[in-house]
């Protein structure tokens, strides 16, 4: 082989390397690459069932428009993190559910109070048992589900700003 | 005062490393003497800048400024005051500081020893690790600035992570980034000599001893990273394929290479190309070691605050740096010429074939590392790859590098003969089946054959000074007279590689570690691998920021006593975080590790170990890095035989 063409390929490797570190780095900013989670079952499958006193499954299967379900819980401190971007996507115009895990009522309330209120409904999982149907791994935890009650994505932890634009791509596939 | 101080002192650092990166490689482009002449000055101008900036931090953190943002996460009043000095490099901020300030000091070393170099090369090398320092710094003062201020200013601050507050892992970091940031002066070579075109015997002289110098640091920080996991973790493994330790054992395993090619540069000026690259490759992967932890895309216990934003910024830099240099090499390697003819079997021939199954090694590692990453990022599959594949992949080719590793030496240069060389070691081929076979007995095939392997790599490293030495074959005192006229460089060799045997060894014994789990209530008596361990008491005590629940357990040996230890479980006030505390009792044969679990009506979990050998695994580590120093201190290394050869350039255009 070319002796020329054999010393650039250090330079050609490093440069793919490099090239794929950045999107890796551009996906955990985005949410798009996570290295240390495992991916939800749940991504392209119908969501699963359930009845809480706020919503049930079937609320958000009617909507008839993409819904973003969010676990949260007024003791969660990413929680308080995560609010303000919240608060952005919903007047973007994303439609918010919230989803309060193993938190008390009043609890839940004074949290909304403190930092607005993002959720167009707002259901109270006390007992965590709903959150174990979805295989939530902590809170904060959202999933995206679409028109037909498909869930199309999960993110966990606080979402970030970024992902508005995520969501505004994914909503509009 | 002080941080502001610190502060501003790093921000001059930057200012020097900005002339140093321009002034010395436009000079020596352009072959301005008087510029070239700035550039040591300006490197031990910067190095002071950045010692100062440094000791300010530890000031700081000495006197618990918590109105420092960096001292206040990481620090508090009740801190033992070792780990307030030693912490100034534990957080993420105050640690890319302290891998600013080696890199400081490799480029005030090169300064002040680089006398006999001639002074175009020097500059050139200079300029190279200012441009390094120049990106490194700007990060530090931009983006991770350890002196930044909060306000109000708390009252306390917020402690160390309690697995850290250990005097093994306070030196862990120093020593590897000492040798992370070491290999930063072959690099420079290595692009300082594309860049004039020219690479000699002379060159891989230089070389050799700030290679020598950065891969015993980074021995002996593997080393005390993989005996703080030992001993602190609890678990009782010394190596567990985690991405970090792959991230510190790849650029070892290369830098490793590079030592021995550099070798073939300086005795028989061939392999330049391979050594150059090789160069380069260390740093590069020490690099991109650190970038890989501290952007949070590698998993491990090793975690820094994960940050993708500080993340771009790093990888922005490796692609100057790294890209850089491999464009250079791109575009200048293919007119360095090769001379240098050798046979197959030779002494070459052997260190292309260390050098081949070294990176072949460390291709290996790599993969395993980062595949699973990529896999990740191409198909959103999530795969792990764990000790089977890197014990399956590893060991097969680590074989042949410690077969042909006491071969290797007794070759002739140019062309060798093999069955004389093999004649030569035949009582150490016979010692080493002696203990293969009887370790057989004892062990499983592939222990028994690691142990052999490990006594042929000591014998053959012995055999190598016997032979120098004319042992049994010329009077006795005749003998002794050529040992104390050996080159010390000589005996470096053979402690390098009996060190790598002993380490062997430690790892085959740890195969027939024997270890129990147990309820014991006080007054309890287990017996294991011929000792008797009784929990005599369970008790509380208190330290400076834990309190702690201690167990003491005395061991005896068929009646004998033979020690008490008293393993702990802390639990630190301000982090809320519990540890284990185990405690070790060696004799250097083997090793007794108890640690104290959970309690449960009176009762206590216990964790027994005996791991025979284990020590060895350490022992060894030193012994290399002791092989390395004393080629180190060989004085045929730092007097460069052409010395002076080339004040040519000096004079150049004067």
């Amino acid at each position: 082989m070319n002796r020329r063409l054999l010393l650039g390929i250090p330079l050609v490797a490093a440069g793919a390397a490099g090239v794929a570190f950045y999107a890796m780095l551009h996906g955990m900013e985005t949410g798009t690459f996570d290295p240390r989670g495992t991916n939800s079952m749940l991504i392209d499958k119908p969501l699963p069932d359930f009845t809480l006193a706020g919503f049930t499954s079937a609320d958000v299967r009617a909507a008839g428009h993409p819904v973003v379900i969010n676990f949260f819980a007024s003791w969660c401190v990413p929680c308080v993190d995560e609010a303000p971007t919240l608060m952005a996507l919903a007047q973007a115009g994303v439609s918010l559910w919230g989803i309060a895990y193993k938190d008390k009522p009043a609890a839940t309330d004074a949290f909304l109070a403190r930092h607005g209120n993002p959720f167009t409904r707002l259901a109270r999982d006390e007992p965590g048992t709903v959150a174990i149907d979805w295989g939530v791994t902590g809170v904060p935890e959202s999933y995206l589900i679409d028109a037909n009650g498909i869930v199309r994505w999960r993110f966990t932890g606080p979402l970030p700003l970024a992902a508005t634009k995520i969501l505004a791509e994914k909503l509009h596939a | 005062m002080i941080a502001e101080l610190g502060h501003f002192a790093l921000a001059l650092a930057v200012a020097f490393a900005v002339v140093q990166a321009i002034l010395p490689l436009w000079g020596a482009w352009r072959g301005e003497a008087r510029l070239m002449q700035a550039a040591p000055a300006l490197a031990i101008g910067q190095a002071i800048a950045l010692i100062v900036s440094f000791g300010c931090l530890v000031a700081v953190s000495v006197n618990d400024d918590f109105s420092v943002s960096n001292i206040y996460e990481n620090s508090n009043t009740l801190k033992p005051l070792l780990y307030k000095i030693t912490g100034a490099w534990g957080s993420h901020e105050g640690s890319i500081l302290f891998w600013c300030l080696v890199l400081s000091l490799c480029g005030g070393a090169v300064a002040l020893f680089g006398n006999p170099l001639p002074s175009g090369l020097r500059a050139r090398v200079i300029g190279i690790l200012g441009v390094t320092a120049c990106g490194f710094e700007a990060f530090c003062l931009t983006e991770s600035n350890p002196f930044t201020r909060i306000w109000p200013p708390p009252a306390n601050g917020q402690d160390m992570n309690p697995l850290l507050q250990d005097p093994g892992l306070a030196f862990h970091p120093p020593m590897l980034y000492a040798g992370y940031v070491g290999f930063a002066i072959p690099f420079a070579f290595a692009v300082a000599a594309l860049l004039e075109g020219r690479i000699d015997a002379a060159w891989g002289r230089w070389v050799r001893p700030w290679t020598l110098g950065a891969w015993c640091c980074l021995t002996g920080g593997i080393a005390l990273g993989s005996w703080w996991s030992y001993y602190v973790l609890g678990w009782g493994g010394f190596w567990f394929w985690d991405p970090v330790e792959n991230a510190s054992l790849l650029p070892w395993l290369t830098g490793t290479a590079l030592l021995h090619s550099a070798i073939v540069v300086e005795k028989r000026e061939a392999l330049k190309t391979w050594t150059v690259l090789l160069a380069i490759g260390t740093f590069a992967l020490s690099l991109s070691g650190t970038f890989l932890v501290r952007s949070g895309i590698l998993n491990s216990v090793h975690s820094f605050a994960n940050d993708p934003a500080r993340g771009v910024f790093i990888l922005g830099l490796l692609a100057l740096i790294i890209g850089g240099a491999l464009l250079i090499f791109a575009i200048r390697a293919p007119t360095l010429g090769s001379s240098g003819l050798f046979a197959p079997v030779s002494r070459e021939g052997a260190l292309v074939l260390n050098n081949i199954l070294l990176c072949s090694i460390a291709a290996v590692v790599m993969t395993g590392t980062i595949y699973p990453l990529f896999t990740d990022l191409l198909t959103s599959e999530k795969i792990s790859v764990g000790p089977p594949f890197f014990n399956a992949t590893v060991l097969p080719l680590a074989t042949p590098v410690f077969l042909a590793m006491s071969l290797g030496p007794t070759l002739s240069w140019k062309r060798a003969a093999l069955a004389p060389a093999m004649m030569r070691l035949w009582w150490a081929a016979l010692i080493a089946l002696a203990v293969a076979g009887i370790a057989s007995f004892g062990m499983n095939a592939l222990p028994a054959f690691a142990m052999g392997a490990a006594a042929w790599m000591v014998a053959g490293a012995v055999a190598e000074i016997v032979e120098r030495i004319r042992l049994f074959r010329v009077p006795v005192a005749n003998s002794l007279q050529r040992l104390v006229a050996l080159p010390l460089s000589t005996f470096g060799t053979t402690l390098g590689h009996a060190g790598l045997g002993v380490t062997i060894a430690g790892i085959a014994g740890m195969s027939m570690a024997a270890s129990q789990i147990v309820l014991m209530h006080p007054g309890d008596s287990i017996p294991l691998a011929g000792y008797d361990f009784k929990l005599l008491d369970l008790h509380d005590a208190k330290g400076s920021n834990y309190n702690a629940r201690v167990a003491d357990i005395a061991i005896s040996r068929k009646g004998v006593p033979v020690v008490t230890l008293s393993p702990e479980r802390r639990a630190f006030t301000t982090q809320t975080m519990t540890t284990t505390e185990a405690k070790i009792h060696t004799n250097l044969l083997a090793d007794l590790y108890v640690v104290l679990g959970d309690e449960r009506d009176g009762a206590a979990v216990m964790r027994l170990h005996w791991n025979p050998l284990a020590p060895w695994i350490w022992l060894g580590a030193l012994i290399m890095a002791l092989g390395g120093a004393c080629s180190l201190v060989d004085r045929r290394l730092r007097i460069a035989a052409p010395t002076r050869a080339s004040v040519r350039v000096g004079t150049l255009r004067a």
